[in-house]
């Protein structure tokens, strides 16, 4: 029983390791990978960085600082310091951006595959659900599910979440359509194997290139999306930081004091950025037909 | 010849496909049966039913239009139609397995062939046998096809179509299988790869001792590998028999048979021009009253038009055609 397991564990490895070699050759794919694990650092040791008090009293007396040795990122309007801002604010605005694509795709993705694989009635039913679900903006949406459900972070994430789901739904159920058709779905099951598996070893792995790049893509789009819900005085209020809600409070300073939203602005690009050649290079690794 | 361990017993088998044009009467009443280490040739035109005969007998149909709605499939004597879909799954790829027709799709891109022969030997691995056994296994079943246990981490697209056709074969063979369906198995490949091809599975057949059933339109295919033929058309068997037979053109055919042989260029005889089939397969959901040819046969008789067919028989060989009533008639056209 001991061989088993480690048998099996070597096996493994050596599959994913095959995967990584592939990521590894890919420059931009590590580029983004390094850029990403440093925002994450950021992320996680924020504490130790730049003190959360600093990113949070306000200092009149040092409103609409530029850019200096003692404020890297200058100061707000009210004197707060933007680098420890963006600092901080990274916690909830990936939180907010990676969790909700996360979480959404995890479910959008099951329904999507259970209606692509099964087809028919399920199918039908899904896909009306969520046409329902398409056809309320998606602002609007938010609105009214954080109103009924009371306004706190998790429910702006589960709100938008929800929103979200249709379209994973749609992307999923599209990729595993073209996968299920392909003759090796029947040889498998012709060997007599489960669906569960058939779904898991055979269908996800070949169907998951577009849905990794639509992933990484919205990610951005989230981060902006959970800050004008913010705006409108949902979700995280001032003064937590956010760096979707720093663009929208430095909006009227733009002209004269770019920097204030220039940081936060920098921050969401670069995640967004940073993703992105994550994902393409995640998608070339799971191809093996890319692979030298 | 007389084989009375039957391994596969079809009898009556009608399959419809419910699509929105109507009812497509796929397969209409085909009995065939298979005995140990035997292999019968489902022959025809594209559309004649021979697949859909082979997915029933599987019980891969489309879930949704595909059903069979009569008749019997028997394994070793168990009815396969009453098993629930659990029972079915152990059955396929454990006794009976499948060759599609095309190696280029039908391997998983993103597995090496290593891992997918793994996996349906750990599908079937009632013996519990170890990870390290497995893997064994799927050297010895890659050098019993002729590829390099050594390349087993390799990925399909590393090979070259006829060699993904023997990893096929290899995981089709895994669990070694008493029925191995073959669906055209040799139509993707070219015609010396075919060769090879087929001398593998009749090689296997043999040291596996399977009982195959070969689906082709190819009738030298059906010469090279088969020992009974079934001919069909329009969904039923209109001649079946043991291979000496249906190929002994001296012997009474049905004229689509003959048809069929006519269509095929000869070495030995001087022929200037080939002699096509008139005609086009009958639309399975508009099909013709009575004998499902006589719209394209030559001999079409005011009694082929309507009613039931006459069935010759002489042994083990039949006829569906009522040319056959009147005595050793031969379909024979010229």
């Amino acid at each position: 029983m001991d061989e088993k397991t480690v048998k099996i564990r070597i096996k493994k490895k050596s599959q994913a390791g095959d995967i990584w070699r592939r990521f590894l050759k890919n420059k931009t794919a590590v580029l983004g990978l390094v850029i990403f694990a440093a925002i994450m650092l950021a992320a996680i040791f924020a504490d130790f960085i730049v003190s959360y008090d600093k990113g949070i009293t306000q200092n009149i007396l040092e409103r609409l600082q530029g850019p200096s040795a003692a404020h890297w990122f200058g100061t707000d309007n009210f004197g707060r310091d933007i680098f420890a801002r963006v600092i901080h604010g990274s916690r909830n605005s990936l939180l907010v951006g990676i969790g909700a694509v996360a979480i959404g795709i995890t479910v959008g993705g099951l329904l999507g595959s259970i209606a692509g694989f099964y087809g028919g009635k399920i199918d039908s039913v899904i896909g009306r659900i969520m046409d329902t679900i398409m056809s309320i903006p998606l602002m609007l949406l938010v609105l009214s599910l954080v109103t009924a459900l009371g306004n706190s972070l998790i429910n702006v994430l589960l709100a938008m979440m929800i929103a979200n789901i249709p379209q994973y739904v749609r992307i999923v159920r599209a990729a595993i359509l073209s996968v299920v058709g392909q003759d090796y779905i029947e040889a498998a099951k012709a060997c007599g194997t489960s669906n569960f598996k058939i779904i898991i070893k055979h269908v996800i792995p070949n169907a998951i290139g577009p849905i990794i790049v639509q992933a990484t893509m919205a990610v951005g789009t989230m981060i902006l999306n959970a800050a004008g819900i913010s705006f409108l005085g949902m979700g995280i209020q001032p003064p937590t930081p956010e760096w979707g809600s720093m663009l929208n409070e430095g909006k009227q300073f733009m002209t004269m004091y770019p920097y204030i939203v220039v940081f936060p602005g920098i921050a969401i690009g670069l995640t967004a950025l940073a993703l992105n050649l994550m994902g393409d290079g995640l998608r070339d690794a799971l191809d093996p037909k890319l692979k030298d | 010849m007389e084989n009375t361990d039957k391994i596969l017993e079809v009898e009556n088998l009608t399959t419809v496909y419910n699509t929105d044009a109507g009812v497509v009467r796929a397969v209409n009443g085909v009995s065939f049966s298979i005995g140990r280490k035997e292999t019968i040739g489902l022959v025809g035109e594209t559309g004649a039913g021979k697949t859909t005969t082979a997915l029933s007998i599987m019980q891969l149909l489309p879930e949704r239009t595909g059903k069979i709605t009569g008749g019997s499939i028997k394994y070793q004597g168990q009815e396969l139609l009453t098993k629930s879909k659990a029972e079915m799954r152990l059955i396929r790829g454990e006794c009976i397995s499948m060759i599609f027709q095309d190696p280029m799709t039908a391997l998983n891109p993103l597995m090496t062939v290593g891992e997918q022969i793994y996996e349906s030997l750990d599908i079937h691995n009632e013996r519990q046998k170890s990870p390290k056994e497995l893997e064994a296994k799927v050297d010895e079943l890659l050098e019993l096809v002729g590829i390099p246990a050594r390349r087993k981490t390799n990925y399909p697209h590393e090979f070259s179509g006829g060699m993904k056709q023997r990893i096929v074969i290899a995981i089709a063979l895994a669990c070694e299988p008493l029925l191995l369906i073959a669906d055209e198995p040799t139509t993707a490949l070219d015609v010396t790869i075919q060769a090879q091809v087929l001398n593998l599975i009749e090689e296997l057949k043999q040291k596996l001792s399977t009982s195959m059933i070969m689906i082709t339109h190819d009738l030298g295919v059906v010469a090279q590998t088969c020992d009974k033929v079934a001919v069909m058309y329009a969904g039923e068997i209109v001649e079946y028999g043991m291979i000496e037979e249906v190929f002994d053109r001296t012997k009474p055919h049905h004229p689509y048979t003959v048809g069929l042989f006519d269509a095929i260029p000869s070495l030995t005889e001087e022929r200037k021009r080939l002699k096509p089939i008139e005609g086009l397969m009958p639309d399975p959901a508009n099909l013709p009253e009575g004998c499902r040819f006589h719209p394209r046969c030559h001999q079409c008789m005011e009694r082929c038009r309507s009613g039931e067919v006459y069935t010759y028989e002489n042994g083990a060989h039949k006829i569906r055609c009522n040319l056959m009533e009147k005595g050793e008639q031969n379909g024979r056209v010229d």
